[in-house]
């Protein structure tokens, strides 16, 4: 809160050329860790499926953003709004992957139709790109 | 490995890796205290643990997820195995909760993805992740205080609006100031770099800091650059009062380690 700027950046002095990994700056916080692991690192579906788009919604949003990112408005900070991993229109990419790859389990399932407008969907991607 | 298989279990699995030893995480602890597996496939080893499905079945993640400690608990836990490699070898983080049926499932997956985790390790190899932070302790408007012994007492109405509109302005003028810094060290920042993220910012709950966050970028730096990026944090530390910067790393390069990155790197890589 009332830390002098650039306390934690005593002893970074140390840091070897080949080994950067060799010394922590400081313990990570609990925000900056949730940042990582859960919008970040590769995602891919394993065998249970569970939505963290769903949870980014309840938990994450509440607790982590939402607060945030109204009063970074009113300052005029906005530009993790050009970053494209948090615009919405990967949101809306993340989201179509999921609900596609639900459908291909029902498919391989036998539980459903394949839907015609998932194709058209798709030639619309194609044609925006 | 029938252990591993056994009904009501599943494999959580928290990065891919290569080249590393059999025994380097043998005292590491995954989630739920288990101990970490190094499950290898052509060269690439998937750095798993086993998990009860009572806790890490859907219905049981559905609810967990919503549990904030139960949500630290386990980012702790993948974080620290993740690190516990990083120390080690280049490691690709996976995101949070990934988890398989049984090890033989995680082969597969690795057969199905090599091509894709092989890019990202070598990308990452021999570069390590950095967050850079910037905060600003700036007024808020509402809380300007008046300053005092300019009343014109006549005109009681005009002085007050007066009053305010030098506040606003006073305020806005500040804050457009460290933006602007906030700006200034980013693209010192990224000249170091060989790629960066915008995160967003944080909530002071989680993050304990309580000015504003001006910036939350995350850097990929190379080793043979680590030293001279923290020389460049800590001079711009130094040339900018004004501001607090809070370095942290190294991480895992959690922000680099999908696939359709570097397309973005273009608009923030600076000049």
């Amino acid at each position: 809160m009332s830390e002098p700027p650039g306390r934690e950046m005593s002893g970074y002095g140390g840091y070897g050329r080949g080994a950067p990994q060799s010394r922590r700056s400081e313990p990570a916080n609990l925000a900056d860790i949730l940042e990582r692991v859960l919008d970040k690192g590769i995602v891919i579906a394993g065998d249970i499926q569970v939505n963290l788009l769903d949870i980014e919604l309840l938990t994450i949003k509440l607790r982590l953003v939402i607060v945030s990112v109204d009063k970074a408005k009113e300052m005029g900070i906005n530009w993790w709004e050009n970053d494209p991993t948090l615009s919405t229109g990967h949101r809306d990419m993340v989201e179509e992957n999921r609900r596609l790859r639900e459908r291909v389990a029902d498919l391989e399932a036998g539980t459903e139709e394949y839907p015609e407008e998932v194709e058209e969907e798709y030639y619309e991607e194609d044609r925006r790109e | 490995m029938s252990d591993t298989e056994s009904p009501g279990f599943g494999i959580y699995v928290y990065g891919i890796t290569r080249d590393l030893p059999g025994e380097a995480l043998k005292d590491v602890k995954g989630v739920s205290g288990a101990p970490v597996l190094l499950m290898e496939q052509d060269g690439l080893i998937a750095l798993g643990s086993r998990v009860s499905l009572s806790e890490f079945g859907e219905a049981a993640l559905r609810e967990n997820l919503e549990d904030i400690e139960w949500l630290e608990s386990t980012a702790r836990a993948h974080h620290a195995v993740v690190d516990a490699a990083l120390e080690r070898a280049a490691t690709v983080p996976l995101g949070l909760v990934t988890v398989y049926r049984n090890e033989e499932r995680v082969r597969k997956a690795l057969r199905e993805r090599r091509e894709e985790f092989v890019g990202a390790l070598d990308r990452i190899t021999g570069r390590t992740e950095w967050g850079v932070k910037v905060y600003a302790d700036v007024k808020r408007p509402e809380s300007a205080s008046a300053p005092a012994g300019k009343e014109a007492p006549s005109r009681p109405g005009t002085s007050y609006l007066q009053r305010r509109l030098v506040q606003r302005n006073t305020a806005e003028e500040e804050r457009r100031k460290v933006l602007a810094v906030a700006e200034y060290i980013h693209c010192q920042l990224c000249d170091l770099a060989v790629a960066t993220r915008l995160h967003r910012p944080q909530d002071p709950q989680l993050s304990g800091e309580q000015g504003w966050m001006l910036l939350n970028a995350a850097y990929l730096v190379d080793d043979a650059r680590v030293e001279e990026f923290h020389d460049a944090v800590a001079h711009l530390t130094r040339l900018h009062p004004d501001v607090r910067v809070r370095l942290t790393g190294p991480w895992a390069p959690y922000s680099f380690a999908a696939e359709e990155e570097p397309e973005e790197e273009e608009a923030w890589t600076g000049p």
